[in-house]
């Protein structure tokens, strides 16, 4: 049998993409420019048995889906930035808990309810730092149907493997732009089911106590096994504890789990990167029009490339830093006032050599916008 | 009707922080609180197996043991 | 099984203060599952933060301790995954109805069915002696040194208000209505409110110079009646326990059961 292609928006893509990895729960609160999520969810959740609800806001929402998880479904929310700062509390407590979920913010203009139906990518450092500070989390974007589909089933395995929310950033554009999804047939793409325990009934089972290659088996709450879960630190059976030394490996374990293993989590794209002198960094929708740009400056035989960022979080820096090197400049391309931009440049051997094309309006960025930048820094003008 | 019989009545002294509410409120004066200001049963032979002292006690540190009395 | 068993031991004995009426609140509320003969893998207690929150680590059932005021949106996820299990949500009275009132409201209206118990001692404890939205006009609190301004919910009418299908209130000196309604709240199917006037004599107690714990009790023997008693008529400052509403709507599991069979294409 062959692909079934489809022809749809981002938030569609998404849809289909957590029922192909196995979505069971969904709790939600409307927001644009997500709540086609939501909807979809409504309507196809519960044709396979699956749970949707939508709750009376999106603390509430996050919430509910930690609970959902914790009993064994595989969860999901879905938001935009408002909606997104209401979760940082609970998003907290998925981390300290090591409750896997996905959430995804599609982002519209912010700060505060800003421009509810245009384009930005402002929240990429509060993904990053919406929740206190001294944690770890994952981070995913996507620049089309196709990479949503793709971004989002490997959400839900990252989440599972590493007992961890996931956050999918997505943005306006890419969410409601129509276009062709391949859907792949089941087995095509790999998913990550839950790690059980195989601690048999009436034996001490411990929630918190990692197995030799790190991971925490789980046991479904309310199960065979019973156990605390809390969000203050805790001992390998979910107790609270302040013993310093228990306390320091918790939270070393929390940030390590996930920043020793950036060079596994990081995904991107290049285009054209081998002979490049200038290397173009963008990533969700501003990607396309940097994509854009590269192939048209390519047809005039400018050596340009680009280095798409699917994963934002943890930080690629040794990708950035070993694609930049020696490069005659490195131009960010992003939708807000240089989140990423401040990342390369502490990743990049010269950061003086790194530039922000950016635009703040609410406006699509074009490739208009790129070479304008490009042009500025080849000391053509614009 | 027959009468419930006490078996026991455990305190477990370490539980106990002594508020005094299974004093106050038992209907026999069966209980006081020592000088170390933990409860102790000092008049078992008065106890009628109401066990309000074991259900009202913050601490659940009262067990109260009865059994169907006979006569 | 005696009430002992199901506790975790090793916890004991427990960080409440001497007299606090959150103790008395677990002791009936293990002894209620005794009496119904629930297993521990049967149940699951869904708690939030404060003095009250601290039950759940105490009790041996599948237990959450979570944020804020947000116990009950957890609980709700947990439920609808997991409907067979009987989920008991314990709140003090600021995590139920100030920081935690708009999930308490969605959880009535919405009927699923959980049991959640109110513990009412009129103050924050954990933080040391704060006003509550049920401390009520004239009480005093450590924000409140001229006197609170802040009227109080009653419970009873907002969750009713709110469609709880089963409403009580109850004291931690009528210990024996106190197993007996927890009892009935636990069984009911939908979601009831079980509020316990509990005391505080540490910090509620200390600032409003009601005495000691077994004083403070005494008021509640004094200051309540049987609901519907001759004795409100005369003394209406009298405040009621008992059952207030006892009714069945469709519950939220079950009609989302429904939902799945009309999506699956049943009639």
């Amino acid at each position: 049998m062959s692909e079934q292609v489809r022809f749809v928006q981002g938030n569609e893509a998404c849809v289909e993409a957590a029922l192909y990895a196995g979505l069971g729960f969904f709790a939600g609160y409307p927001i644009t420019p997500s709540t086609e999520i939501a909807e979809l969810l409504a309507l196809k959740l519960p044709q396979r048995g699956g749970k949707f609800i939508q709750m009376e806001d999106e603390i509430s929402s996050m919430c509910a889906i930690i609970g959902a998880s914790l009993a064994g479904g595989k969860a999901m929310t879905a938001t935009s930035g408002p909606g997104f700062s209401l979760m940082q509390e609970a998003l907290g407590y998925a981390i300290m808990t090591e409750i896997p979920c996905v959430i995804v913010n599609v982002q519209r203009g912010g700060p505060s309810t800003g421009l509810p139906t245009h384009v930005a990518q402002g929240d990429v450092n509060q993904t990053r730092w919406g929740v206190h500070g001294d944690h770890s989390i994952i981070v995913l974007t996507a620049s089309s149907a196709q990479d949503v589909f793709a971004m989002t089933v490997e959400a839900f395995n990252l989440a599972e493997t590493y007992r961890t929310p996931v956050i999918l950033l997505f943005d306006e554009v890419v969410a409601h732009t129509r276009e062709r999804l391949l859907v792949p047939e089941p087995g095509v793409l790999p998913l990550v089911e839950r790690l059980t325990t195989s601690v048999p009934e009436n034996v001490n089972y411990h929630p918190y106590l990692p197995r030799e290659d790190g991971r925490l088996p789980m046991s479904d709450f309310g199960g065979i096994h019973r156990y605390n879960v809390t969000g203050l630190f805790h001992d390998m059976w979910g107790f609270p504890t302040e013993d310093p030394k228990t306390v320091h490996e918790l939270l070393r374990h929390l940030v390590d789990k996930i920043e020793n293993r950036t060079h596994i989590i990081a995904h991107y794209q290049t285009y054209h990167v081998e002979d490049a002198e200038f290397l173009i960094i963008s990533y969700g929708c501003s990607a396309r029009s940097a994509r854009q740009l590269v192939e048209d400056r390519r047809l005039r035989g400018d050596r340009i490339g680009l280095l798409e960022l699917q994963t934002l979080w943890p930080f690629p820096a040794h990708i950035v830093q070993q694609l930049s090197a020696g490069k005659k400049a490195v131009i960010v391309a992003e939708m807000n006032t240089g989140q990423v931009t401040a990342s390369v440049k502490a990743a990049a051997d010269d950061p003086d050599r790194v530039f922000l094309a950016n635009r703040l309006d609410g406006q699509f960025i074009t490739h208009y916008d790129i070479r304008n930048v490009l042009r500025l820094v080849q000391g053509k003008g614009v | 009707m027959a009468k419930a019989k006490l078996e026991s009545h455990h305190i477990e002294r370490e539980w106990c922080k002594g508020c005094g509410i299974c004093v106050a409120f038992c209907p026999k004066q069966v209980l006081e609180l020592d000088r170390h200001e933990k409860a102790v049963a000092k008049r078992l032979d008065d106890c009628i197996c109401c066990k309000l002292c074991e259900m009202r006690c913050p601490d659940l540190a009262i067990q109260v043991t009865c059994r169907k009395g006979s006569e | 099984m005696a009430v002992r068993d199901y506790l975790r031991e090793r916890f004991f004995p427990h960080i409440w203060c001497p007299g606090c009426g959150h103790g008395v609140v677990l002791n009936s509320l293990l002894r209620t599952v005794e009496e119904l003969g629930f297993t521990k893998n049967q149940i699951a207690v869904v708690s939030g933060i404060g003095c009250s929150s601290r039950i759940s680590g105490y009790v041996d059932f599948h237990t959450l301790h979570t944020l804020h005021g947000r116990a009950l949106a957890f609980a709700t996820g947990l439920k609808l995954q997991k409907p067979d299990l009987r989920v008991i949500v314990p709140m003090g009275d600021g995590d139920a109805l100030a920081i935690g009132g708009n999930h308490f409201l969605h959880a009535a209206r919405r009927n699923i069915d959980l049991t959640a118990i109110v513990m009412n001692n009129r103050t924050y404890g954990m933080t040391g002696g704060q006003y509550s939205p049920l401390s009520g006009v004239g009480t005093a609190a450590t924000t409140a040194p001229y006197g609170n301004i802040d009227p109080g919910f009653d419970t009873v009418r907002l969750a009713a208000a709110a469609g709880a299908t089963f409403v009580a209130r109850t004291t931690t000196y009528h210990v024996q209505q106190l197993v007996k309604i927890l009892g009935e709240a636990i069984q009911h199917q939908g979601f009831s409110v079980v509020e316990v006037l509990s005391q505080c004599p540490t910090y509620f107690g200390r600032k409003n110079k009601a005495g000691s714990a077994v004083d403070m009790m005494r008021q509640f023997k004094d200051q309540t009646t049987p609901v519907g008693s001759e004795a409100k008529q005369g003394n209406p400052a009298l405040i009621e326990r008992g059952v207030f509403v006892r009714e069945q709507r469709p519950e939220y599991c079950a009609a989302y059961d429904e939902v799945v069979r009309r999506a699956q294409g049943g009639r």
